[in-house]
């Protein structure tokens, strides 16, 4: 007969719990295999990853190779079922680009991961509590260097191991961060483009766990974002409301009063940031708040990045130089070129 | 024994308008069956698989209006693959060929080539109206035909459909001498429209009445629109975006002073929302209004609008209304009858937008309330409660809890009280979708209260067959029933096989059916198309008959097995009895499975179809077979209804 009660639930639930399992091993196996590890092609990983697929999800191509390779982390001893043979044959030998997916958060707020780019190199940053919560902000790794170092300034993870903090871009590879829920998704959404075939290196990366905070939320919203057809939406309307956000967000071309959201890209950065405009006065607010936003992708202090006062612009960006902050504020006019923050006056 | 001529009874079928109405009426006798089918013009055809164009033309050789929906439900839901069928141009085909006096065609969830588009604009000579809802495959060459070619259009109504723009001119397709439209939505166009031509075009139609603009047209064209319209009952604005402090906005503002017969107001994808005062002045008229793709306006300056608009009967909104704003809409539209609640951000988490208590806010405040689509981040059983004992009118109930399997957070029990609650409150319920974490006794309380349901749908629900069971038992009038991601199986789904022609079709995706299953049920019921959708060939179908069936979907029907059907649709059929049928070649390899389980191919023997519609009419039964005359009888109202 069917599964009681229970089962269902577990079922529900276990959709993230399932697909947690399975990374707990693919990467407690990793790690163990560090060294012998073909980075360019994990089947290992993929195949365990698509014996995690979630058993709630149907069947959809794209689905299942999304559900397939990805990873996730669970809590040691939970169970991941038996899966449709069918199901990990389909998805083993059909990784494409679409594949790539970087971890979801999960209830227990283990990991996320998303990845940009493809290590070519055969070592990276490792955090010692792989298979517990390690709550890092953000690793980046370089093809060349490992670098080990202790979440100092990193206040909000007490708990923190070892990570590797790297400014700038120099041959960034994968970047791993972990985010709640919502934006979670847009990196999702935003990164399994980009994604290169060789994602089972995300199985091999940290995993990060962002604040407590978005523990409990977050995995819901991952598995959400899993399953087919699920809020039933009609498509239509999805794709309608996702154009107009993106349009009313967009700095050039909007008139009117409300929040004026700007995308902010830090070089290097994993994800964007957005900020209001209207919520600042001058310059001087902006460029410390933008500053806070991202240190903690930069290693050391950076200076501020502009001080009050346009005139001063240039000055301070010498001196940012000097501090070590490679950071300048550009942005990107209606015609398309970069023009260096400041120079307009403020309103 | 007809005390009356038939003019007289004809006359007297004139004021019998509903469907179901008029399907018991042709049940009566033969005479009354011959007279209402031929004075029957408006047919709806709920399942265009159902039934062939010509058996419906041999039936209704009248008709003028005709209504057809393709794919099932869940293909809103990305769950149907894309070249499914749902094709329209074999029924614009043999309409033409018989020359019947088509005037009025509306289409949901089907694929509508440019073709048949242009087919259909050259064939009916007093086409009128045109409904396109959530159909996909033409692009803005066929509109252009539509424009160009039918000279007396009244309606053409394009309602969330996925349109190829070209960005031709198409607009100025529709020659001057039409001035006939009545009803005009373009919403779900994406691309440039000629505005001048769009004005000019505006400007001729006296009759204008409905008017939705698309996102290409900006705030001053509207303001020019409005002018030639001052007549509009029913307005959705293209893009609402201007300093508020120009010339065209104010201009603007004084114009929609003049538009005093808006009663319905939709748009806004683009919104400055300083510019929402202009339409304050007409919001004390709005019955309904549609913000459902207006993420832009929200916070104090959606609260301001809502509470002009005193009566709203129907109102659709983003969740990021909060529960306070909702609460606002309970305390302000007192005549409140519909409201659709979607998420704004369907996949974040966002701010936790809606909850129980913004619905229960509205049950206390809308006592007229009886159609509800609400999409929250969680709901108790306290709060379905209080509103089943709040709102008892409800025809339509579709709740969806973002996380698919979330229970009552307060209680962290299942939901199956809170909806029991709902359905044994509301006789009335027509339509249910369930979500949350629910077990067999939601479907228990369903199975005894819910004698009006016709449609249920279910997610992530149920702990075994007996759930499916109880529905399957209880519901008398059900007409429609998906389920996805739920433990029913195959002793469900064949228990009472009957009771799939009494229904328009079942749909089960990710459940525990069985190919075996699926083969036994359409053994027995040959008048059933049991399909099956087999994507990425996962179903071998000379093996295991215990393999699971990702996707089924059956229907019942008067002509077997369709003969577009895809690749991937493996249809299970068997051999009609008695009928002398023969098989139409076409160049489709669809596939037929004998109960055998072999797989036949289009040409071997035994498969036959004949679409002849001489199966219809009484008189020629007694050709067939006594098992197929006792069917055809017994499903007279199948023909009727097809629905």
């Amino acid at each position: 007969m069917s599964p009681p009660l229970l089962g269902v639930e577990e079922e529900g639930q276990s959709s993230v719990s399932l697909v947690a399992s399975s990374p707990s091993d693919c990467i407690s196996q990793n790690v163990t295999g560090l060294k012998e590890r073909n980075y360019l092609g994990l089947s290992d990983c993929s195949s365990v990853d698509s014996s995690a697929a979630s058993s709630l999800l149907d069947d959809s191509k794209n689905k299942l190779n999304l559900k397939a390779t990805e990873l996730r982390l669970g809590l040691p001893g939970s169970q991941s079922p038996e899966r449709d043979p069918e199901l990990s044959l389909l998805s083993s030998g059909k990784l494409d680009e679409k594949s790539l997916f970087p971890l979801l958060p999960l209830k227990d707020g283990i990991c996320a991961t998303s990845q940009k780019n493809v290590v070519s190199g055969n070592k990276r940053g490792f955090s010692d509590t792989m298979d517990r919560f390690s709550e890092v902000k953000s690793s980046v790794y370089t093809e060349k260097n490992w670098m080990f170092h202790t979440a100092g300034p990193d206040s909000e993870s007490p708990e923190s191991v070892a990570q590797s903090k790297f400014p700038g871009n120099s041959g960034m590879n994968v970047k791993l961060s972990s985010r709640p829920s919502g934006t979670q998704q847009a990196i999702m959404k935003e990164m399994a483009p980009n994604a290169v075939p060789e994602q089972p290196r995300a199985a091999n990366g940290t995993c990060h766990n962002q604040a407590a905070a978005s523990n409990n939320n977050s995995n819901a919203p991952a598995a959400k974002a899993q399953v087919v057809g699920w809020p039933p939406i009609r498509s239509f309307r999805k794709n309608t409301l996702a154009t107009t956000s993106k349009n009313n967000d967009e700095v050039d071309g909007k008139p009117g009063p409300g929040a004026l959201f700007v995308k902010v890209s830090m070089d290097g950065a994993p994800y964007l940031r957005k900020v209001d405009l209207r919520t600042y006065s001058n310059y001087g607010e902006l460029s410390s708040a933008l500053e806070k936003m991202f240190s903690c992708f930069t290693i050391g202090q950076c200076g501020s990045h502009g001080a009050p006062g346009r005139e001063k612009l240039s000055e301070s960006k010498l001196k940012d130089l000097l501090h070590g902050s490679e950071y300048v504020l550009t942005y990107e006019d209606k015609d398309s070129d970069w023009m260096l923050v400041g120079d307009v006056p403020w309103e | 024994m007809n005390y009356f001529p038939d003019e007289v009874i004809e006359h007297v079928f004139d004021f019998i308008t509903s469907h179901k109405d008029r399907n018991a009426v042709s049940l009566v006798c033969k005479s009354w069956y011959k007279i209402e089918r031929m004075s029957r013009q408006i047919v709806f055809i709920g399942n265009c698989y159902a039934i062939s164009p010509e058996g419906v033309i041999a039936r209704f050789p009248e008709l003028k209006s005709l209504t057809l929906k393709g794919k099932p439900h869940f293909a809103d839901f990305n769950l149907v693959p894309h070249d499914w069928g749902g094709i329209l141009y074999p029924w614009i085909e043999a309409f033409a060929k018989s020359r019947v006096g088509l005037e009025e065609l509306r289409l949901k969830r089907m694929v509508v080539s440019d073709e048949s588009l242009e087919l259909l604009s050259k064939s009916f000579v007093n086409f009128k109206a045109l409904v396109l809802v959530s159909c996909e495959g033409f692009s803005t060459d066929g509109l252009a035909a539509v424009a160009a070619n039918c000279r007396f259009l009244r309606e053409l109504d394009l309602q969330e459909n996925e349109v190829e723009d070209h960005r031709g001119h198409w607009i100025s397709r529709f020659p001057e001498s039409c001035t006939s439209l009545v009803s005009l939505n373009l919403a779900c166009l994406k691309g440039e429209i000629n505005l001048s031509a769009l004005e000019r075009l505006v400007a001729r139609s006296p009759n204008l009445k409905s008017l939705r603009l698309s996102r290409a047209v900006p705030l001053d064209a509207l303001q020019k629109i409005l002018m030639r319209a001052p007549q509009l009952v029913d307005l959705g604005t293209g893009s609402f975006v201007h300093d508020p402090a120009s010339d065209a906005y104010n201009k603007l503002k004084a114009t929609i002073l003049k538009c005093k017969s808006i009663k319905s107001l939709s748009g806004f994808l683009e919104v400055a929302p300083r510019c929402l005062s202009a339409i304050h002045p007409i919001c004390h008229n709005l019955t309904s209004l549609n913000l459902s793709y207006a993420p832009g306006i929200h916070g104090n300056d959606l609260i301001k609008l809502i509470q002009h608009c005193r009566k709203l009967e129907r109102l659709w909104i983003l969740d990021c209304i909060g529960d306070k704003g909702l609460g606002i809409v309970a305390s302000t539209c007192k005549e409140l009858q519909e409201l659709r609640v979607f998420p704004s951000d369907p996949y974040g988490v966002g701010n936790a937008a809606v909850t129980e208590e913004g619905l229960v806010a509205i049950s206390a405040g809308c006592p007229k309330l009886h159609s509800l689509l609400y999409f929250c981040q969680q709901m108790t059983n306290a709060a379905l409660i209080t509103v089943a004992k709040n709102c008892s009118n409800f025809t339509r109930f579709r709740l969806c809890i973002l996380d698919p399997t979330r229970p009552d957070p307060v209680t962290m029990q299942p939901l199956d009280e809170g909806f029991g609650a709902i359905v044994q409150s509301c006789k009335r319920l027509r339509r249910l979708s369930l979500s949350g974490l629910l077990t067999d006794r939601v479907f228990l309380y369903i199975g005894m209260y819910a004698e009006q349901l016709e449609m249920l749908s279910i997610a992530f629900a149920g702990d075994s067959d007996k759930g499916m069971l109880y529905v399957l038992n209880g519901c008398k009038k059900l007409r429609k029933l998906e389920i996805r991601d739920s433990p029913f199986g195959d002793t469900a789904l064949l228990t009472d096989v009957g009771k799939y022609e009494t229904m328009r079709s079942l749909w089960m995706s990710s459940c525990e059916v069985t190919l075996g299953g699926c083969k036994t049920l359409a053994k027995n019921r040959p008048m059933l198309n049991v399909e099956i959708i087999n994507e990425d060939d996962q179903i071998d179908f000379s093996s295991d008959d215990r393999q699971k069936v990702g996707k089924m979907y059956l229907y019942r029907t008067l002509v077997g097995p369709r003969k577009d059907a895809p690749e991937f649709v493996w249809t299970l059929s068997r051999r009609w009895v008695g009928t002398d049928l023969v098989k139409q070649h076409n160049s489709n390899s669809s596939k037929f499975l004998t109960m055998a389980g072999q797989e036949k191919s289009q040409k071997s023997q035994g498969w036959s179809k004949n679409p002849v519609p001489s199966g219809w009419n009484c008189h020629n039964i007694g050709v067939l077979s006594k098992n197929y005359c006792t069917r055809i009888i017994g499903y007279e109202d199948l023909k009727g209804t097809m629905a």
